[in-house]
């Protein structure tokens, strides 16, 4: 591989010295997930202990009825959460950097809220509202609080999300679009949202992720029979630890990064696009 | 005859900003208007006014006898040409030129049939499945053309469409969009700071500077007879004499030498003579070649400039530096620094210019 353009290799001292930095980082990241995963297959009760290898513990996570209740209560909130905090928060975005109005500023620092302030805080007034809200309308804890309290966090990340990818796109696209005919909506379905496409899936990702991954809000607002599989897995920490709670995290750490590699392969696939326009030479015409 | 494109008193207010100052304008039918200033002085807020991308805050404006103040650009026949094209990069050539037929409710084989057309009239033939990303700079110039060409608009308004190309580039495109819009008879609007471009390729130029209009004309009544000294200055280079009217035949220079200059303004009016540099001629003073004294002023050689084709001097006077540019004559005389020389000029080559 040759060296591109201005960038020079490290030589000497420099150079191992940058080596070893970068087992250090990797070995920081990975060293834990590499240990959780052998353990999950540790025949011995006791998690650290080694007990030879064994199935077990995929096999109880398999039959045990509340993990898969569980994991199924944190699919549907991750989901019904995602899809929603993805429109409202990409709708918050468009609205702070391709308009100006009243109150914008005001806005802009509200939304940032949810990603500043503590979990426990943001729980504890989900809590409260929740509390007060059961007594005017008369409705029970479960799905629908968790599912709105996930959003109240998500439309945050999300519109973080899509506002850097909307700050790098030119906006007179969107003006070229207006220009050639197109409303505000088709200029918006045909140029903006596919230009912003891989800032709302990369927000779309993470709202999915922090939905299946949060314990402390859900905890507070949860009510019978809507426990998610990360407060599971806490409930069955104080009962004692088992190597099933490996099993159930390596099932997660797979979860999640066949989200990851998708979000990838969908990126690929428009890239592979451009390759294979890049070849198509001035001589070929259309298909 | 209908106007292409009338604007009558239009102002444009950005909060406290005056972008646009009470300008009136109209382009005809097939002609080849720039709109020409240094940055900031309004050239883009008109163009964007007639495209609909900004409204006017007060005036009227019309495009064929159309009253269009606050129409969204896509109900308003002009298109656009964009500074910097704004192609849209997820869409191949042919899509990005089909958009606007597309968006007219055309359906797609018709217009990938007219799109195709009309890249072949920028001569991008074969380039139809390329990304912008993946096409010169030139060549996106020719797509964001052909994308604005295929609608048929009755008026292509252009925003500095050349500035991102380099210099050969430039001239070349500058030749072809001249013919096409004489092959399409469509009036272009062309905005632009480079006063060269604008003279070349403009039937009728506007100067504006400060979000006013200063003055409207061919390029030679621009070049020629300047109504300011901002204008004469903008348009080509010169040398601006100050100084004050004394009849309505003759202007006394600051250094208290009358020349003659024919005005009809008051005597005391405070103006500047403007005189183009390849108007003026040089003299050796003591060799008595005898300039008419009446257009004529003293001075020292300072530098030469030889530039092949011709040869610039730039002489001192009693209170500034002016420039005297000859072609280069082998039979004309020839000066050094320190020579001290007459400067001297068709009274009819001198314009004078208010002095502001």
């Amino acid at each position: 591989m040759t060296a591109v353009g201005g960038v020079t290799q490290p030589r000497g001292a420099t150079r191992w010295l940058l080596r070893a930095n970068t087992w250090l980082v990797y070995g920081f990241f990975y060293a834990p997930i590499v240990l959780l995963v052998v353990f999950s297959f540790s025949g011995n009760r006791n998690v650290g202990v080694w007990g030879g290898f064994t199935l077990d513990w995929y096999r109880d996570f398999a039959s045990d009825g509340n993990v898969q209740g569980a994991l199924r209560n944190s699919i549907q909130i991750a989901v019904a959460s995602t899809v929603v905090s993805v429109v409202l928060g990409t709708a918050a975005a468009l609205a702070l950097e391709r308009f100006t109005f009243r109150g914008r500023q005001v806005f802009d620092a509200l939304l940032y809220l949810p990603i500043i302030i503590p979990d426990v805080t943001m729980a504890v007034m989900m809590l409260l509202f929740f509390a007060q809200a059961a007594e005017l309308l008369g409705f029970s804890k479960g799905f629908g609080t968790i599912t709105l309290s996930h959003i109240a966090f998500n439309i945050s990340f999300v519109s973080v999300v899509v506002r850097a990818r909307l700050a790098g796109m030119d906006d007179r696209l969107e003006e070229a679009a207006r220009d050639l005919y197109a409303t505000r909506w088709q200029a918006f379905r045909h140029v903006t949202l596919p230009l912003i496409m891989p800032g709302v899936a990369g927000g779309a990702l993470l709202a999915f992720t922090l939905s299946l991954d949060d314990v402390v809000i859900t905890q507070f607002v949860t009510g019978p029979g809507w426990t998610t599989l990360p407060v599971y897995v806490f409930g069955l920490i104080r009962k004692g630890v088992t190597p099933l709670i490996n099993a159930v995290s390596v099932v997660m750490l797979l979860a999640s990064m066949a989200l990851v590699a998708l979000s990838l392969a969908t990126q690929r696939v428009r890239g592979g696009q451009d390759a294979i326009d890049a070849r198509v030479g001035p001589d070929q015409g259309l298909p | 005859m209908t106007a292409a494109v009338e604007i009558t008193g239009v102002s444009k207010r950005f909060g406290d900003v005056v972008a646009v100052d009470d300008i009136d304008l109209r382009i005809d039918d097939g002609e080849f208007f720039a709109l020409l200033g240094p940055s900031g002085c309004g050239k883009t807020t008109t163009l964007r006014m007639i495209a609909g991308l900004d409204f006017p805050t007060t005036g009227s404006l019309k495009i064929f006898g159309h009253e269009v103040g606050t129409l969204p650009p896509n109900k308003r026949p002009v298109n656009t040409v964009f500074q910097n094209y704004a192609l849209f990069p997820h869409m191949n050539v042919l899509d990005n030129v089909a958009f606007g037929l597309r968006m007219q409710g055309t359906d797609k084989a018709t217009a990938r049939s007219a799109a195709t057309a009309a890249i072949g009239l920028v001569r991008l033939d074969g380039m139809e499945r390329r990304r912008p990303a993946q096409l010169s700079g030139g060549q996106q110039q020719r797509v964001a053309l052909a994308r604005a060409l295929v609608n048929e608009p009755k008026v292509l308004l252009l925003d500095e469409p050349l500035g991102a190309l380099d210099l050969k580039l430039r001239q070349e495109m500058q030749g072809e969009l001249k013919s096409l819009q004489r092959e399409l008879g469509v009036s272009f609007v062309f905005v632009t700071h480079d006063q060269e471009e604008a003279l070349t390729m403009s039937d009728r130029i506007a100067v504006m500077d400060e979000g006013r209009l200063l003055q409207i004309g061919t390029p030679e009544e621009i070049y020629e007879r300047p109504v300011n000294r901002f204008v004469a200055d903008f348009i080509g280079q010169t040398n601006l004499l100050e100084g004050t009217v004394e009849d309505g035949a003759t202007v006394c220079l600051v250094n208290g030498a009358r020349v003659a200059a024919r005005s009809d303004l008051t005597a005391g009016t405070r103006i500047a003579l403007s005189i183009r540099p390849e108007r003026a001629t040089i003299h050796h003073r003591d060799h008595g070649t005898g300039p008419d004294a009446g257009s004529a002023v003293d001075g020292e050689v300072v530098a030469v400039t030889y530039l092949g084709n011709a040869l610039v001097h730039r002489v001192k006077l009693d209170w500034m530096e002016i420039e005297v540019r000859e072609a280069n004559d082998p039979d004309r005389p020839r000066f050094a620094v320190g020579d001290p020389v007459t400067v001297a000029w068709d009274p009819s080559a001198a314009a004078l210019v208010a002095d502001r």
